[in-house]
């Protein structure tokens, strides 16, 4: 098995990834050649100006897009190689996605949606696991709701325990704090923390928000298509001055 | 505004055409009925116009008993030869020919078996030589008594050829011919219209076509130089007074184009009541998109309302875009239009030997005003409802991320309620009140705002039924989640499910209806007929089948035999009133092989019997002198010798064989064997079918068959209103397609969803599949409940007209339920494969 630099076993990795859209006039080179690797039990931010292909980046790695040049690997599997069916599998085997605007089945009940995953693979949930997921998250009192009836911090805790409850190798997480505020952001960000350092999950999170990003083991910073940069262990204030950095390293470009 | 407007109408593009096919097939009903009538009528008028176009003036007998379209044939009066001779001495006249022409020469082809015709008449004519009009193409005219000629239609459908011996039936059984020659008409014509033509020599004609030598059936005249045809007919009716009917050869071919006319505007309705009833179902459609549209154009809207915007204006917004779906709805079902009616006018001039030449289509000025005021009406209509409801947006919703509540049903359900509450009183008076001339509008009216009704309740009635439904999908998570989406917006699953309703019901109705009065003419059949083996032809045209009589005589002598009858039928005028009566060779054993429950006197030829009821209402006794003027012959008294309990002989009035001559068809329709007791049907019937051998339009089968043959024609019917019926249904499927299609538009980030968590194309596409079959079986079980009731209701009012038996079809009903199911599946293939091939990052990426 492949080890990132610190010696964990590699849970995601790109090498080489390109991916253009569009063609002529309309070209945009959304990744240039990004190699990157996640280690396992690790909570990864991807930070990034918009544009800067950071959304991009996850959903190629998560499997939701394809690339154009390189190969993108969750585990030891090459997803490039991978038709429509295998794809659909590993994302409900392996893989958990949280998303900015919650997604969550209005017609299904609170415990539904965190089984749905489960449900669609015809698995049954670890019982043990299902309780230490929905306590972490502490919707045990809210189970029978529908999404209608709880609040957004409710529902994206709603979205989490659904990501985890199947234990997937990666959590891919696209802003998921990006639609509440400030206290349930911090309540969501807390409990994605606790799952990686108390349950070894591993998450790779895409934000814009420097202190969403303070809650990861390490950020990695993207512009025009391009990792530039690198935090680990990071702080609010770290994030911050590395993002002011690099918006004046790109200023001379814009004059 | 209304730039605003057509650029939202623009980009629904799918939307537009789905709701704009239904209003489009309604349209092409509506104008093809239009086009194929109009092209129809045309080409006959051109068919009678080249009939008569030898003829400037023609005379006929007035007819005894006058007879319309819809009743049956007119039976030609023979007109003595005295009456040419008076029309020849009139001044002006260049020519007056004696005609005979009749329907019913019936040619037995090479094959053995009677040519038949699907609507032009068989007509026996006397040959008059070659003219402008008829050109022989091989051999020569008849001359001797058993020569004739055909013309080319009856020659090829009957595979003859010049010198064969043919069979003729007329109104005498029977006869051989030698075929000596076979004619066309101007213009390569094989015929006229379609119509079959024997000829014979004039005597030959004048006997088997009217009954007796010496008459004709009319007069053709033709007029001296510079006389005018109506100056020529007015000085030949006053020479011939009010016995004759005298016309110009205009007037001849337009009244027998208006004849023709009656029958087709009878089918131009029945076209026009199916397309009522597709563009009926249209609304619905419509009213569901135009409901969703507002739902989705909500903050839209409510923004045009922020900028200020009046009420005024986003109703005009919504109905102009009505408007416009219905008018480009209008124009392209009238193209179709067009199109179905040349398609249909085809079809008819093609069948029975395609004897017709089509006049060119043309699209009549009804066809056009109708398309554009029924299709733009239906859409306007239906958009009214959702324009009031986007007219009450608040201008607020534009600020917010509006969740539409869920409004309560509760108004929606009373007012369902109340509605149908109407439309079921109309229809129960008009089923069982005498109502008189409003009968009809109101149990059609009932009918109508009954389904309005019931749509109404629809959606209260769709969330425990739906669920229910479901649950027989539920083994499965994506069967679980097509179920709870079918009942998440109860409005719209059951406005869709209500459109299936309305053809549902009406096919199952009609069902109902029809299958009760089969099973009821079975059940009398058995509980009446003491026949054993029935005589009998398949009718396909206004004109029953016939046989010798002799075979009857033939058929008693038969050992094992125990009564043997022929009956016959007419219409005759008693008393100044038309009246349908029978008539039999021997009335004793008729009733022996009937109802088997009277001994009656023979009668003589001057003697009838009547049914007891039929005596009482019109006021009959025993002793009573009638007059009866039959079709043909002359007016004879009969006196009333007995009466006779209702089901003991067929019919309620029954003359003596003598009075058969002047009957309109001189020969029997029906014969009735009744076989001593234990002999088995097998011994005798092949004896009674080898006497049928020169009698090949009919058949003996034994009594059973024969219900069943009788009984089959509801089958028919039933068919025929199910193939109508079908595309009120087609349009209701459309909706199903449609809703299930927005519903994965709106859908698209929880579809999006359901894909990213692992949820296969599959799987994905079984989801939506199911969500289709649950609304479909939902509105097919709705119809089926509600048409069979209506069935019932139907029936129970047709109790004392002989419909005593209820037959709930559970077999068909279930076969209605299964397809319902079926057709679910296929609404579901196109918005299930767009759900499967969604692109998941555009679902889910946010806005």
């Amino acid at each position: 098995m492949t080890a990132t630099r610190d010696g964990e076993p590699i849970a995601a990795q790109a090498n080489e990834v390109w991916k253009v859209y569009g063609s002529g006039e309309a070209r945009v080179v959304a990744l240039r050649g990004v190699s990157a690797q996640f280690g396992r039990g690790q909570f990864t931010a991807i930070m990034g100006p918009s544009g800067s292909g950071k959304s991009t980046l996850m959903h190629c790695l998560a499997g939701l897009d394809t690339v154009d040049r390189g190969t993108v690997h969750i585990g030891d599997t090459e997803l490039s190689k991978l038709g429509d069916k295998a794809l659909t599998r590993l994302r409900r085997d392996r893989i958990g996605f949280i998303f900015q605007q919650f997604n969550l089945l209005p017609t299904l009940t609170a415990q539904e949606n965190i089984r749905l995953p489960l449900d669609i693979a015809g698995r049954k949930p670890d019982a043990q696991w299902w309780d230490v997921v929905i306590d972490t998250v502490g919707l045990r009192d809210r189970l029978t709701h529908r999404p209608s009836q709880l609040s957004g911090g409710q529902q994206q805790r709603v979205a989490c325990a659904r990501a985890l409850v199947g234990r997937p190798d990666v959590v891919f997480a696209d802003e998921p704090t990006g639609n509440l505020d400030s206290r349930s952001g911090a309540e969501v960000l807390s409990f994605l923390r606790a799952s990686v350092r108390e349950h070894r999950q591993t998450i790779i999170m895409v934000t814009h928000d420097p202190v969403a990003a303070s809650y990861a083991d390490r950020v990695v910073f993207l512009a025009d298509g391009q990792i530039v940069d690198e935090l680990a262990d990071p702080t609010a204030e770290t994030v911050l001055d590395t993002m002011k950095r690099l918006d004046t390293h790109a200023e001379p470009v814009m004059l | 505004m209304l730039r605003a407007t057509l650029k939202s109408l623009l980009a629904r593009k799918l939307r537009l055409i789905l709701s704009g096919l239904a209003v489009v097939l309604g349209v092409m009903f509506v104008a093809g009925a239009f086009v194929v009538t109009d092209t129809l009528s045309r080409s006959f008028d051109s068919v009678f116009a080249s009939a008569y176009s030898t003829t400037d003036v023609g005379v006929t007998a007035k007819p005894k008993v006058e007879v319309d379209e819809l009743e049956g044939e007119q039976v030609a009066t023979p007109l003595p030869a005295a009456a040419i001779d008076k029309i020849k001495d009139v001044p002006g006249v260049r020519r007056a020919a004696g005609l005979v022409e009749a329907d019913g020469a019936r040619v037995i082809g090479s094959d053995g078996k009677v040519l038949t015709s699907m609507g032009p008449p068989r007509l026996g004519s006397s040959w008059t030589g070659e003219d402008e009009l008829v050109e022989l193409r091989e051999g020569r005219g008849p001359s001797a008594a058993d020569e004739i000629a055909v013309n080319a239609t009856v020659a090829k459908a009957a595979g003859l050829k010049v010198g064969d011996r043919v069979g003729v039936l007329t109104l005498e059984p029977k006869k051989e011919f030698t075929l000596v020659g076979v004619y066309g008409y101007s213009g390569e014509r094989d015929s006229l219209g379609g119509v079959q033509v024997v000829a014979f020599t004039e005597p030959v004609a004048q006997k088997l076509m009217l009954g007796e030598t010496g008459v004709y059936s009319s007069v053709q005249v033709r007029a001296a130089d510079g006389v005018t045809p109506e100056a020529l007919r007015d000085r030949i009716a006053t020479a011939l007074g009010p016995e004759y009917v005298v016309k110009t050869g205009d007037q001849l071919a337009e009244d027998s184009a208006a004849d023709l006319q009656a029958g087709l505007s009878f089918f131009n309705q029945i076209l026009l009541g199916f397309a009522g009833v597709a563009l009926f179902v249209g609304i619905f459609l419509i009213l569901n998109t135009f409901s969703i549209i507002v739902a989705q154009r909500t903050r839209e809207l409510a923004l045009l309302r922020a900028m200020g915007a009046s009420r005024r204006q986003v109703i005009g917004s919504v109905l102009v875009e009505a408007v416009a779906i219905g008018l480009l709805a209008a124009v392209l079902g009238l193209a179709a239009g067009v199109g179905v009616g040349a398609g249909l006018a085809y079809l008819f001039g093609s069948l029975g030997g395609g004897g017709l030449d089509l006049a060119p289509i043309g699209v009549p000025m009804p066809a056009v005003i109708s398309s554009f005021v029924v299709g733009i009406l239906v859409t306007v209509v239906a958009a009214v409802l959702p324009a009031l409801r986007a007219s009450r947006i608040a201008p607020v919703a534009a600020m917010q991320d509006v969740a539409t509540p869920d409004r309560p049903l509760t108004r929606v359900s009373v007012a369902g309620g109340a509605v149908t509450a109407a439309g079921a009183a109309a229809l129960g008076v008009g089923l069982f009140a005498d109502a008189g001339d409003a009968t009809l509008w109101l149990i059609l009216g009932g009918v109508l705002v009954s389904f309005v009704g019931i749509a109404l309740l629809t959606p209260m009635i769709s969330r425990p039924v739906v669920s229910l439904l479901g649950r027989l999908f539920s083994w499965s998570l994506p069967g679980r989640l097509g179920r709870l989406n079918s009942g998440r917006n109860p409005r719209r699953t059951a406005i869709t499910a209500a459109a299936l309703m309305v053809g549902i019901a009406l096919v199952t109705g009609v069902t109902v209806v029809m299958d009760s009065a089969k099973s009821s003419l079975k059940a009398e059949a058995a509980r009446v007929l003491k026949a054993e083996i029935m005589i009998s032809g398949d009718q396909n045209g206004p004109r029953p089948p016939t046989y010798d009589p002799a075979v009857v005589r033939e058929a008693a002598k038969i050992p094992g035999v125990r009564a043997a009858a022929a009956l016959w039928n007419d219409q005759v005028i008693i008393d100044g009133r038309k009246e349908w009566v029978d008539a039999t060779d021997d009335v004793s054993q008729l009733a022996q092989t009937y109802g088997g429950i009277v001994t009656l006197p023979p009668l003589r030829d001057d003697q009838m019997v009547v049914s007891a009821p039929e005596a009482a209402e019109k006021g009959w006794q025993v002793g009573s002198r009638l007059t009866v003027q039959p079709s043909r012959g002359e007016a004879r008294d009969y006196t009333i010798v007995a009466t006779y309990p209702e089901d003991a002989l067929p019919g309620s009035i029954m003359l003596p064989a003598a009075a058969t001559a002047g009957f309109g068809l001189p020969q029997p329709v029906l014969g009735f064997v009744r076989l001593a007791d234990g002999v088995p049907v097998s011994a005798v019937l092949p004896q009674v079918k080898a006497l049928l051998a020169d009698s090949p339009e009919v058949s003996a089968t034994d009594a059973a068959a024969f219900v069943n043959q009788q009984a089959a024609t509801f089958d028919t019917l039933i068919t025929m209103i199910q193939i109508l019926l079908a595309l009120a249904i087609l349009i209701a499927v459309l909706g199903v397609v449609n809703t299930l299609a927005l519903s994965v538009l709106e859908r698209t980030r929880e579809l999006g969803l359901l894909r990213a968590v692992g949820l296969g194309r599959a799987q994905t596409m079984r989801m939506v599949t199911v969500e289709a079959v649950v609304i479909s079986v939902f509105g097919a079980l709705l119809g089926v409940t509600v048409g069979a009731g209506m069935g019932t209701a139907v029936t129970r009012a047709l109790e004392s007209d002989g419909i005593t038996e209820l037959v709930l079809p559970w077999g068909r009903m279930g076969t209605y339920l299964v397809l319902a199911a079926l057709v679910g599946v296929i609404a579901a293939v196109l918005p299930a494969i767009r759900a499967a091939r969604l692109n998941l990052l555009g679902a889910i990426a946010h806005d």
